[in-house]
């Protein structure tokens, strides 16, 4: 910040700095205030959330995070199944919409020409802006009864050595569903990160190599890739606390169903629509907390995945000498 | 020439093919993905719209709504939803504009270095935490003391909105020139005014910009209402101490019914809050390049 000391006999009035004293003190006085709130903010969010799930955490432990079996009538809780759900669906989207992004972002820093980057870049982002239940309620309506139709039973026909490939049950509504549907989800956000990653590659490096002769993708091997390593290994993490977070469109499709199954057509559950679902009420203040430890597993996640790709954003960054994003 | 002379000559000539066929498919591919993703959008939006297009009538923004199944002679709309989403959208700017705008002077005009970072990787980790969580978090605050209401609703809106402006804010304030920091305060300006006064101004293009976005981000939020405020009772109601019915809860709840005319309602609900979004981010991306150009042009 710039603080200047500036004042002269003839600028200083009779008593300087009175009222301006008092107005800094309100104005910073206030503006730190905020800034500790924010800091107050996170540290409620996680003692609520711990406070919340403390009965189950007491009753079930540090197994309810991978035991199986959720039973509302017997009063016994694990969140294993869930956590199945949650990670195979979020590797799931990750594996699908990593590649297309990255395609994506290369054509539009690299590839594409320039009167096609400005829409095409408007339009990725006009995709991040569609609410997720907007998407689940296109996925539940459209996407999943054409899947189950026309896409599950060629895949389990060409694929079915495979277990994640089982047979197509009647459902529409099933793990590989939600995984499409996440995959649109996390697409636009890893996209435009990495385009803007690839962006800031260094001209001269891109000319250098394309003039010794490299093709362009052998440049954009060489070059882009290395450079942006960090930040895009960062942005694929980021997308993946993206979708082990989403509830509402993965609520709608994924089929509500405990248990683990290997089989990408038969219906599931994950951690977060599972809250979304039992909005409505538990049925004991047992399945409550237990409910709300589940919020405490992605909270956890949530933190170490945003930690996580930071400290990779810093160190990339400090490699390359001050300046990546 | 001899046989063994044009195998030499043909070698690099192949390796050449090679990595041009490597280079071409790979950027063909690259041209697939963006196609692919321009035709995921163009498929969304148009069965959004043709759907929610054939289920619009006047009756969604005059009537409020009844409830699945209803006999055919009934006319139901969302307009109770509507108004709901507007009474908490706007509860939840009231409370997430003013402090984090306070919260993006204190890390860009105030804040020593150390700090700074840390303000800003909360910022960071608070835009992290899955909007479900948010709402679990309001629930256990407010909700389990008071039941569920449009101020909780709000507040959990709030919450998502705050990283959202704080950051916007901190990157415009970022942009004004210390030449005007300098001018102010070299004319014998207390820092405050020079803030509030001076560069603050400059900004609002920028702090709009950012509270259009972050408006039209929260208010197709789902997750955060359903456990603070989706219980509402039917019929119009405006008063926030008490659930309001909100679009996107409604279009959650909606598109579970079995029914075609609760579908056809989802539907029509969820065009109606892309056309919003859409206008909405349109305008903040005009908004931004005008005020961009507004501040280039004042530090010169």
């Amino acid at each position: 910040m710039t603080s200047l000391d500036v004042s002269t006999d003839a600028t200083r009035r009779p008593f300087p700095g009175r009222r301006a004293r008092l107005g800094d003190l309100l104005l910073q006085g206030a503006a730190g205030i905020a800034a500790f709130g924010a800091l107050v903010l996170v540290g409620l969010i996680i003692w609520k959330v711990v406070q919340g799930s403390r009965l189950a955490i007491s009753t079930f432990g540090l197994s309810f995070v991978w035991d199986v079996g959720w039973d509302p009538v017997h009063n016994t809780f694990g969140a294993g199944s869930l956590l199945f759900g949650t990670v195979i669906t979020s590797i799931g989207a990750l594996l699908l919409a990593t590649p297309i992004a990255l395609g994506i972002a290369l054509f539009l820093s690299e590839l594409a020409p320039p009167w096609i980057r400005g829409p095409v870049t408007a339009l990725v982002e006009t995709l991040a802006a569609i609410p997720s239940v907007v998407i689940g309620l296109w996925g539940l309506l459209v996407l999943a009864p054409l899947l189950r139709d026309h896409v599950n039973p060629v895949l389990h026909s060409g694929l079915g050595f495979i277990p994640l490939f089982g047979a197509p049950g009647t459902y529409s509504s099933n793990v590989f569903a939600a995984i499409i549907v996440l995959t649109i989800m996390i697409l636009p956000i890893i996209a435009s990160i990495s385009r803007e990653l690839f962006l800031a590659v260094p001209s001269e490096l891109k000319e250098g190599a394309l003039g010794l002769g490299t093709t362009r993708w052998e440049m954009i091997r060489g070059v882009v890739f290395p450079y942006s390593r960090g930040g895009v290994v960062a942005a694929i993490i980021l997308g993946f606390g993206r979708a082990i977070g989403e509830a509402i469109a993965v609520a709608l499709v994924i089929g509500a169903v405990i248990g683990v199954h290997w089989n990408l057509f038969s219906p599931g559950y994950t951690l977060a629509s599972i809250l979304a679902n039992t909005y409505q009420g538990a049925s004991s203040g047992l399945e409550l907390s237990a409910l709300i430890y589940c919020a405490l597993i992605l909270l956890v996640f949530s933190i170490v995945v945003n930690l996580l790709a930071q400290v990779i954003v810093r160190r990339s960054v400090r490699r390359l000498g001050g300046q990546a994003l | 020439m001899s046989a063994a002379d044009l195998t030499m000559l043909q070698r690099p000539n192949d390796r050449l093919r090679r990595r041009r066929f490597v280079n071409r498919g790979m950027q063909l591919l690259c041209w697939l993905a963006a196609a692919l993703a321009v035709f995921l959008l163009g498929v969304v939006l148009l069965s959004v719209a043709r759907r929610g297009a054939a289920a619009l009538n006047l009756d969604l923004f005059t009537k409020s709504y009844v409830g699945p199944f209803v006999s055919a002679g009934v006319k139901q709309g969302l307009a109770d939803a509507f108004v709901g989403t507007l009474i908490v959208v706007g509860l939840a700017t009231l409370m997430a504009l003013p402090f984090g705008v306070l919260i993006a002077i204190y890390v860009n005009e105030y804040a020593p270095r150390a700090i700074r970072n840390v303000v800003n990787l909360t910022l960071d980790v608070l835009a992290g935490v899955p909007a479900i969580v948010i709402g679990i978090f309001v629930f256990g605050l407010l909700v389990v003391a008071h039941g569920q209401s449009a101020y909780a609703g709000g507040f959990a809106l709030a919450v998502l909105m705050l990283p959202f402006v704080a950051r916007a804010t901190i990157e415009v304030l970022a942009l004004v020139p210390d030449s005007l920091r300098e001018a102010a305060l070299g004319v014998g300006a207390p820092r405050w005014r020079a803030i509030l006064g001076v560069v603050l101004p400059q900004t609002i293009g920028g702090v709009l910009t950012g509270a259009t976005l972050a408006v039209a981000r929260v208010a197709g939020e789902t997750a955060p209402l359903l456990l603070t405020n989706s219980l509402a009772q039917s019929g119009m109601h405006t008063d926030p101490s008490q659930p309001l019915r909100t679009i996107p809860v409604a279009i959650f709840g909606l598109s579970e019914q079995a029914d075609e005319a609760s579908h056809a309602l989802a539907w029509a609900a969820a065009f109606v809050l892309i056309v919003f979004i859409l206008f909405a981010s349109l305008g903040a991306r005009w908004l931004a390049t005008r005020s961009r150009r507004k501040i280039a042009q004042a530090g010169r």
